[in-house]
């Protein structure tokens, strides 16, 4: 592994960056990012499992026994949202019941599940942080940068601020499922574009 | 009865799991390449979906709350899900290889369709009935299917198509998929 901490930690923010590079963990993506906020407060929580769950698996790794790998990993990674969910009720609720079942669902989010596979198994404990800092905040921006997209053009908004002044006629179907996919579809290949230079 | 019928429609076409709630992404994106792939997907997340949706009801009725352990509902359903899924999988080997190759590493990928545990979740939360539930455990999943399916149907027409380079794959399927999305949208209104 000749792979430095830094690059570990960068390979999240562009490389790698979920879900554009790596196609996983779409519906949240598809569903929290009504606005900037939502999508920040998702983020943020995947952040905290990711790191988590990483440290944990990567701390264990030669323990688990390689058969049951996966039931281990599930394990934790449920621990760790079943944390973040008691967190949010206590000390932001209204995110809380705006995010809804989106929460408890992180634990079946591929992202998490794929990392503890693809890398903090086979790497050691500072690698694996870096690599969940850096996937996790790629995913946050990836959120952020949707949400912004569609609250701006959906809703006129910008974290709740009016951008457009009171006489912009909301593009609904930005906010709802089919913008959703539109939106993302149309991310992904200007990343496309951008990355085949 | 009525209700029942009622209860099934507005979750196969106006709520669709997949369109409307954006639950199970990651196994539409990747298995609705091939028809076949695309309803071997669907068949067996119904069949995982209803066993799930009937016994992780059961398990908060009577283990989770007569205990008062509803914090720990997360970690007791994946644990769940997890292990109908192995069976699947194992039964599937045995008796439908074919069908096991094609599904390939999306069958494991059950568990962490958010879909499934998605449904378990609405279930508990809207406080179904133990009916109620596998009621819309069902028709949940055969929106899964159904969207899956005509969603396969389109995508192996844009196969065909000349796409723009920066567009293919999995981002002219997501077009394509809004477009869908748009379709059901329409059901919006009958609710």
């Amino acid at each position: 592994m000749a792979k430095s901490i830094t690059q570990e930690f960068v390979k999240g923010l562009w490389d790698e960056i979920p879900p554009f590079r790596l196609v996983l963990g779409l519906c949240p993506v598809l569903a929290v990012t009504k606005s900037v906020e939502n999508g920040l407060g998702m983020g943020m929580a995947v952040i905290f499992v990711l790191v988590c769950s990483n440290i944990l698996v990567s701390l264990l790794r030669n323990i688990i026994p390689s058969k049951v790998r996966i039931a281990c990993f599930i394990v934790i990674i449920a621990t760790f949202v079943i944390v973040v969910e008691l967190l949010m009720q206590a000390y932001t609720y209204p995110l809380f019941l705006k995010l809804g079942i989106f929460i408890p669902l992180i634990v079946v989010n591929c992202i998490l599940l794929g990392r503890a596979e693809a890398f903090a198994y086979k790497n050691g404990v500072v690698a694996s942080i870096a690599d969940g800092f850096g996937i996790g905040i790629g995913f946050t921006l990836s959120l952020v940068s949707i949400g912004a997209l569609r609250e701006v053009f959906g809703n006129g908004t910008f974290f709740g601020m009016s951008v457009f002044g009171p006489s912009y006629q909301p593009f609904i179907f930005m906010v709802e499922a089919p913008g959703a996919f539109v939106c993302l579809g149309l991310m992904l290949s200007l990343m496309n574009l951008a990355g085949n230079k | 009865m009525g209700d029942y019928v009622l209860l099934a429609i507005s979750c196969i076409l106006v709520n669709n799991i997949l369109l409307a709630q954006y639950l199970g992404c990651c196994p539409f994106m990747g298995t609705s390449k091939k028809m076949e792939t695309a309803i071997g997907m669907g068949m067996a997340v119904i069949f995982v979906l209803v066993m799930a949706g009937s016994i992780t009801w059961l398990i908060d009725a009577y283990v989770l709350k007569p205990f008062k352990l509803e914090y720990l509902r997360t970690i007791a359903f994946i644990l769940v899900i997890a292990s109908l899924v192995q069976f699947v999988e194992m039964f599937l080997r045995k008796s439908i290889p074919a069908l096991y190759k094609g599904l390939g590493i999306f069958l494991p990928l059950i568990t962490t369709n958010c879909a499934v545990m998605g449904v378990c979740l609405i279930n508990i939360n809207e406080e179904y009935t133990f009916v109620q539930s596998l009621v819309t455990s069902f028709s949940y999943a055969a929106g899964f299917g159904l969207a899956l399916v005509l969603f396969a149907g389109v995508r192996e027409r844009v196969l065909l198509a000349r796409v723009p380079k920066p567009l293919e794959d999995t981002a002219i399927g997501l077009v394509t998929a809004g477009m869908l999305a748009l379709a059901f949208f329409a059901f919006k209104g009958m609710a």
